[in-house]
């Protein structure tokens, strides 16, 4: 039957599968070999014996986890910050795109384009950075505030703990939005123009054509990156967090990778740090497998 | 029969003028909807540039007169000593130094792994295209985790070296994805009068598809590039004792963190020699680290836009 692998095959592929030998022992050894590390957070592993020779010790370290306080609020944040950033970046990239769509002018459409991309290419501590300028003390968000009488007197963003939410939002649409939005111009360039030119015929405003056209044309792109992204929630959760926080508001800021580095490479214990990022790789493969189940269905009924 | 007429012409009439109606009101909704859009518009390009502006006219201002702040688009008071002062930081443009490198070598390194392992799993005789199409897209779900990443790198060696940087990287599955997708999209016939031609695998691969991909090899070469760039996280987690491997934006994220704990204190500005300050100095820094990427993005648009519309369609 396998007449496709016949010696004659093999030697005329030769070079193909020498290559592909050398990918699969690269891709084992990055990829595959960190999860056997998984064992350590069954152990109680310490460097000096190994991974061989430490004591199993079970479920205890997931155990810790589930009573430590810290944890729980720890995943709390990652999935607050996480489903909060899903949403605005997606409804904002979104009007971004449907927006820029409507400027006819391509004197001004393209160089807004252009700009609109700037920040993705820019690193998060350069982000951060310039975002803590623009938030601090003296910064200009305070100045047109207390200028414009909202404020009696500049706020120190960083210093409150029901502004850090919000202020990763920001920093992740102000980065993103553009970026983000290119997908989405470009299914809503491939939606068929006689369309647009019949309902401007019919008399419809610009308004009723987004509505009407715009929208159920990419409707289809909306559902497959939302649920593309649903599985990167819990992934949403370490540069901002990490640069941005402080002692004040570390609270409402750690995440569950955070709170892995503190645990695994400050403290050193390997076996916690682990079972933490553990934890939330199933939580991620569970959501992506969850995501793919329902794209099946949503993509069936499109078909019927 | 006439009445029935009449009553057809007078709904056409009511019909039209509705029509017509509908349109005038369109039409001034369209104004309005247009304004709107024009000051959101502008909204946006003030956010996203103002504050890289700013930054930029902070970094050719004097250190000590920015100290009293109501400096927005425009230097009050001009000078170089800022930039100065980062070129002759030795951290800085050692860091420089290994970004540059990690960038040019990160960038090619893995530009070709992922070509050639795309161009293996988009032959169409390969025996194990399924298989080992398979074992790669797994890899895009399934992490192993921070910790035993750490101690895998510590065990290879890889903590404490420039190749950190580099080797474990080096393949991503999903710009194989990518570019296989463009591959498949390439004739097969190419590769079969090649093939008549004597030529092999290894030959196609370089001379005959490869050409064909440079828009979607320019895509790839710019995500790795850009985010070899911007790396700073693999430089404090691998290599933190070793100053010699330190990178640019961790350098930079140590000049934020030093900014942000004394931004107020006096002491440092006078240590600092010249009219510089931390918050000056970090300016220019930033200028420096980005413009690079600022004056080449804009003429690799095209390309990233198709690249990523093949990504995600084929996701």
């Amino acid at each position: 039957m396998d007449s496709k692998y016949n010696i004659k095959e093999i030697k005329r592929q030769y070079v193909l599968l020498i290559w592909s030998a050398i990918f699969v022992v690269y891709g084992f050894v990055f990829y595959y070999l960190p999860l056997g590390g998984w064992i350590m957070a069954f152990q109680n592993y310490k460097p000096k014996t190994g991974l061989l020779h430490s004591k199993f010790i079970g479920l205890d370290k997931f155990k810790f986890l589930f009573e430590d306080d810290t944890f729980i609020r720890v995943v709390r944040n990652t999935l607050a910050m996480g489903v909060l950033n899903l949403v605005t970046s997606f409804v904002m990239a979104i009007v971004f795109a449907i927006l820029l769509n409507e400027v006819r002018n391509k004197f001004f459409k393209k160089p807004i384009q252009t700009i609109s991309y700037l920040p993705h290419f820019l690193s998060m501590i350069i982000v951060t950075g310039i975002l803590h300028d623009a938030l601090s003390a003296n910064g200009i968000v305070n100045e047109i505030l207390v200028n414009l009488n909202f404020i009696a007197r500049p706020i120190d963003f960083f210093a409150h703990k029901e502004f850090f939410w919000p202020i990763v939002a920001f920093t992740n649409l102000w980065k993103e939005t553009g970026w983000n939005a290119i997908i989405y111009l470009a299914a809503i360039s491939a939606i068929d123009p006689t369309l647009y030119e019949a309902a401007s015929i019919d008399g419809a405003g610009r308004w009723q054509k987004i509505k009407h056209i715009t929208l159920p044309g990419i409707k289809a792109t909306i559902i497959i990156l939302l649920l593309m992204n649903v599985g990167n929630v819990l992934n949403a959760g370490f540069e901002i967090q990490y640069l941005l926080g402080n002692g004040l508001v570390k609270g409402v800021a750690d995440t569950i990778d955070i709170y892995v580095l503190k645990w695994g490479v400050s403290q050193s214990d390997f076996s916690l740090g682990t079972a933490a990022g553990m934890f939330k790789s199933v939580v991620s493969i569970t959501l992506i497998v969850i995501a793919n189940v329902i794209a099946r269905r949503t993509s069936e009924e499109r078909l019927y | 029969m006439s009445e029935q007429t009449k009553e057809a012409v007078s709904d056409l009439e009511q019909s039209v003028s509705v029509s017509k109606n509908s349109k005038k009101v369109h039409q001034v909704e369209d104004r309005i909807f247009m304004v709107c859009n024009g000051i959101f518009m502008f909204l946006f390009v003030l956010i996203t540039l103002y504050p890289v502006l700013n930054t930029l006219a902070i970094s050719f201002n004097d250190g000590i007169d920015g100290v009293r702040g109501g400096i927005y688009l425009f230097p009050r008071k001009w000078t170089f000593e800022n930039y100065i002062t980062v070129i002759r930081k030795q951290n800085l443009m050692q860091g420089a130094y290994i970004t540059v490198l990690r960038t040019v070598i990160g960038t090619l390194t893995s530009l070709f792994a992922n070509a050639l392992l795309a161009y293996i799993i988009s032959r169409k005789r390969f025996l194990f295209k399924a298989q080992l199409s398979f074992f790669w897209v797994i890899t895009m779900y399934v992490n192993g985790g921070l910790i035993p990443i750490f101690l895998l790198y510590k065990g290879l060696g890889l903590t404490n070296s420039f190749w950190v940087y580099v080797i474990p990287g080096m393949v991503s599955a999903f710009n194989v994805l990518v570019i296989r997708t463009f591959m498949l999209g390439l004739p097969d016939s190419l590769e079969e009068s090649a093939q008549l031609d004597g030529a092999g695998y290894m030959t196609i691969f370089v001379k005959i598809i490869s050409p064909l991909c440079k828009p979607v090899y320019a895509t790839i070469a710019l995500f790795v590039a850009v985010y070899q760039w911007n790396s700073w996280f693999d430089a404090m987690l691998y290599n933190r004792m070793n100053a010699q491997f330190t990178t640019l934006q961790y350098e930079l994220m140590k000049l934020l963190a030093s900014v942000t704990n004394q931004s107020s204190s006096v002491d440092s500005m006078k240590n600092a020699a010249g009219a510089v300050t931390p918050v000056s100095i970090r300016a220019a820094a930033t200028i420096v680290t980005i413009l690079p990427i600022v004056c080449l993005y804009p003429f690799l648009q095209r390309y990233f836009v198709t690249g990523l519309t093949i990504g995600g369609v084929k996701e």
